[in-house]
C-alpha cells in the first residue's frame, strides 16, 4: 500500500509541474464537448437526449489523452532504465499508476460534467446523481489504461496503437456510463449498468496485479 | 499416426466443405419462411463458432500457456498469433454474412443488435492484436505483450457481450434448439448444419496448422539468420 | 568470491547479435574496465550483468541471481547503475527524485543531502532535473549510488561529458566504493585517469577477446 501510494504521488507531482492536464487536457475536453454541441445542432432538447452519450465518448478521448501522457512517464530510455533498477514491485507500480490516472480523470470528468450541464442542457440533479458513476467509469479507464498504455508503450507508433488496442475495450463502458447517466435523467434501470462498471473493474484489477508484471519485463 | 492425421486434415476439410456445399445448395429444401435465404444458415453459425469461440478460445489458451511459466515457449506464441488471424478472416466471414442475411430479413445491412455488435468490436480488438504484433519486433516483446493484450480481450468479451445485450437486442433468437432443448430443424437441414459445422471447424484446423508453419519457418530462418550474425560477429573478434 | 558468471551468453536483439557468446567471471571487490570499439557489445554487457537484458541462449547468475529467470528483477535491486541517458524524471528535482528512489527501495532517505553534496549538486538540489546540464544528470545518478551503496557498480562511459572537476570526482567515488568492497565495472573508450586501477576486459564484436581476470 505504501509502494502504491508512492507511485501514485510521484506520478501527481510529475503532473502538479508540468500541468498538462490543466493546459492541454482539460481545454481539449472542453473544446471536444463544444464541437459535439455544435455537431448536434442547436436545439437544446436533441442536446439534452444526446448529452450522456456525448459526454462519455469526450471522456473516453480524453481518458486516451491522459493515458497516453501517463505511459508516456517511463517511455525515454533513461528513465526506464532507471526506474527498472529500482525494482519496485510490479503490483504496486498497477495500481499506483492507476490511482494517479483515476485522480486526474476524475478531476477533469468533473469539470466536463459541470460543462455537459451546462452547454448540453443536462438537468443538474442528475448530473450530481452521476457523479459516483463517473468515478466508477473513470477508476474502469484508469486501470484499463494502465494496462493499455504499458501494452502499448515503448512500441513503434505507440501514440496511434494506443487508441487501436483501447478503444474496443473501452466501448462497454462507455455504454455502461451512458446508460446510467440516461438512467439518472429519465428515470430508468440503473443497478445493472453499475454492476457492470464494478465488474470490469474487479476483472482489469485481477488481470493487472497478475499480468502487469509481464508486462513490465518485456 | 500423428502423420496420417496431418496428412489426412486438408483433404478431410475439403471434402466436408463440399459436401456441406453440395448438401446446402442442391439439396436441402428452402425454408419455408425465408426461402431460399436460410442457405445461409448452413454457412453463418458455423463461421460464428468459428470466429468467437473455436479461434479465439484457442488463441486465449495458447496465450495463457504463453504466459505460464511452465509452459512458456514460442509455439503457443505462433499458435495464438495463427488462430488470431484466422478468427479474423472469420469474423469478417461472419458479419459480411450476417449482413447479406439481414438486409432481406431486416431491411438494412448493420442494425445495432447485441452479437453484431459484439461481434463487430471483437473483430476490431483482433485487428488491435494484429497491429500490435507489427509494432513490435522482438519475439520475445512481441510475444508477451500479445499474449496479455489477448487474455484482456477474452475478460472483456463477456463483460462487452453483456453490455450490449442490454443495450438492444433484434438477433435472431434460438434458431436450432427451443428452450426444452428439442430439435427446431429437422431431415437433411439439421445434418447438413451440423456437417456446416463439423466442415469450418477442420477449416479452422486446417488454416491455423498452414499459419502455424509459416510462423515457424519464419522464426527457423531468424535463428538461422542469428546463427550466421554470430558467425559473422565471432570472426569479427577473432581478426 | 565470484560476484558474476557468464557462460556463452548470447543477447539478441531480432537476430542481429548484442553479445555472441560471452564467457566471464567477476571477482568480488574487484574493479574491472571494458573497452572495445562502438559496437563492441560494452553497453549490452553491462546491461545484462544489471539484470536489464534477457540472454537468448546460455547460462549466469550475478550476485546469485539467475539472469535467465525472473530472479532478474530481483538482482536489478542489488545493483548500481550509471548509464548514457538522463535517468530518472525530468519534471521532478534530483532531491525528489532520489527521495522516490530512496522510499520505494528501503535506502537511507538521510543520505541524500550529503550526497548532493558530494557530488556537487547542493546548490541546484530542488531544481527540475531537466533544467541541469547533462553532465549535472549524470551526477544525480551518481548521488543514488551513494545513497543506494550497491554491491555491483556499473558504470557506462562515466568519464563522457564531464569536465576535468567532474572526472575527479568519479574516480574518487570509484576507489570509495572500491574501498567499501563493492564491485565496479565499467566501461570507456579511452584510458582511465592514473589514480584509477582496473582489470581490463576488451569486447569486440560482441565477445570478449582478452581478459586480465
Amino acid at each position: 500500500m505504501r509502494l502504491v501510494l508512492l507511485v501514485a504521488q510521484k506520478d501527481l507531482l510529475i503532473e502538479r509541474r508540468s500541468r498538462v492536464l490543466l493546459w492541454q487536457v482539460a481545454p481539449f475536453g472542453l473544446m471536444t464537448l463544444v464541437l459535439c454541441g455544435l455537431a448536434v445542432g442547436p436545439n437544446a432538447s436533441t442536446q439534452a437526449k444526446l448529452a450522456p452519450g456525448l459526454f462519455y465518448i469526450v471522456m473516453t478521448l480524453v481518458a486516451l489523452l491522459v493515458i497516453n501522457r501517463t505511459s508516456q512517464l517511463e517511455s525515454s530510455r533513461g528513465t526506464a532504465t532507471s526506474v527498472q533498477i529500482l525494482g519496485i514491485d510490479p503490483g504496486a507500480v498497477f495500481l499506483g499508476k492507476g490511482l494517479a490516472m483515476f485522480i486526474q480523470l476524475s478531476i477533469v470528468g468533473t469539470a466536463l460534467l459541470a460543462g455537459t450541464t451546462v452547454l448540453l442542457h443536462v438537468p443538474l440533479h442528475a448530473a450530481i446523481l452521476t457523479l459516483p458513476v463517473l468515478l466508477l467509469a473513470t477508476a474502469t479507464l484508469s486501470l484499463a489504461g494502465v494496462l493499455y498504455g504499458r501494452i502499448a508503450a515503448s512500441s513503434a507508433n505507440a501514440g496511434t496503437l494506443l487508441p487501436a488496442l483501447a478503444l474496443p475495450a473501452f466501448a462497454p463502458v462507455l455504454i455502461a456510463g451512458e446508460r446510467a447517466f440516461s438512467s439518472l435523467i429519465t428515470s430508468g434501470p440503473l443497478a445493472r449498468w453499475v454492476w457492470l462498471l464494478g465488474v470490469a473493474l474487479g476483472a482489469y484489477a485481477c488481470v493487472g496485479l497478475l499480468l502487469y508484471g509481464a508486462l513490465e519485463e518485456s | 499416426m500423428k502423420q496420417l492425421t496431418r496428412r489426412a486434415l486438408g483433404p478431410l476439410a475439403l471434402a466436408s466443405s463440399v459436401a456441406t456445399f453440395v448438401m446446402g445448395y442442391f439439396i436441402t429444401p428452402p425454408d419455408k419462411v425465408q426461402g431460399e435465404l436460410a442457405r445461409l444458415l448452413y454457412i453463418h453459425p458455423a463461421q460464428a463458432w468459428v470466429a468467437l469461440y473455436l479461434s479465439f478460445g484457442a488463441a486465449t489458451i495458447a496465450s495463457a500457456l504463453y504466459l505460464w511459466p511452465r509452459t512458456r515457449s514460442m509455439v503457443a506464441d505462433r499458435v495464438a498469433a495463427s488462430a488470431v488471424e484466422v478468427s479474423t478472416l472469420f469474423i469478417g466471414l461472419t458479419l459480411l454474412t450476417g449482413s447479406i442475411w439481414g438486409r432481406p430479413t431486416w431491411g438494412v445491412w448493420w442494425v445495432w443488435d447485441a452479437r453484431l455488435t459484439s461481434t463487430a468490436v471483437l473483430g476490431v480488438l483482433m485487428l488491435g492484436y494484429l497491429a500490435l504484433r507489427r509494432a513490435n519486433d522482438d519475439p520475445q516483446v512481441r510475444a508477451k505483450r500479445s499474449a496479455v493484450f489477448a487474455i484482456l480481450t477474452a475478460i472483456n468479451i463477456p463483460i462487452i457481450h453483456f453490455s450490449v445485450m442490454w443495450w438492444t437486442t433484434l438477433h435472431q433468437g434460438a434458431t436450432v434448439f427451443t428452450q426444452n432443448r428439442d430439435l427446431k430443424i429437422h431431415g437433411s437441414m439439421a445434418w447438413t448444419l451440423l456437417l456446416s459445422f463439423i466442415a469450418f471447424s477442420l477449416d479452422f484446423a486446417w488454416m491455423v496448422r498452414a499459419r502455424y508453419r509459416i510462423a515457424d519457418r519464419e522464426a527457423g530462418q531468424r535463428d538461422s539468420e542469428l546463427d550466421a550474425a554470430l558467425r559473422a560477429r565471432r570472426t569479427e573478434s577473432a581478426s | 568470491m565470484t560476484v558474476a558468471s557468464l557462460c556463452d551468453v548470447v543477447v539478441a536483439t531480432g537476430s542481429f547479435p548484442l553479445l555472441s557468446g560471452v564467457n566471464l567471471t567477476l571477482e568480488s571487490g574487484m574493479t574491472y574496465l571494458i573497452t572495445g570499439p562502438n559496437g563492441a557489445g560494452k553497453t549490452s554487457l553491462l546491461r545484462l550483468l544489471a539484470g536489464l537484458e534477457v540472454p537468448s541462449r546460455g547460462s549466469g547468475a550475478v550476485l546469485g541471481f539467475d539472469i535467465c529467470s525472473a530472479e532478474r528483477r530481483e538482482l536489478r535491486r542489488h545493483v548500481g547503475w550509471l548509464g548514457h541517458e538522463t535517468s530518472f524524471y525530468p519534471d521532478l528535482s534530483p532531491t525528489e527524485n532520489l527521495l522516490f528512489a530512496a522510499r520505494t527501495t528501503g535506502a537511507d532517505a538521510d543520505f541524500i543531502p550529503s550526497a548532493l553534496e558530494r557530488v556537487g549538486l547542493a546548490h541546484r538540489a530542488k531544481v527540475p532535473l531537466k533544467s541541469l546540464s547533462a553532465g549535472q544528470q549524470r551526477r544525480v545518478s551518481l548521488a543514488w549510488l551513494l545513497v543506494r551503496r550497491p554491491q555491483l557498480w556499473l558504470l557506462d562511459e562515466p568519464f563522457a561529458s564531464l569536465d576535468d572537476e567532474g572526472r575527479d570526482l568519479i574516480s574518487q567515488l570509484i576507489a570509495a566504493a572500491q574501498s567499501s568492497g563493492a564491485t565496479v565495472v565499467l566501461t570507456s573508450h579511452g584510458a582511465l585517469p592514473a589514480k584509477t586501477n582496473a582489470s581490463s576486459i576488451v569486447m569486440v564484436g560482441g565477445r570478449i577477446v582478452e581478459s586480465a581476470s
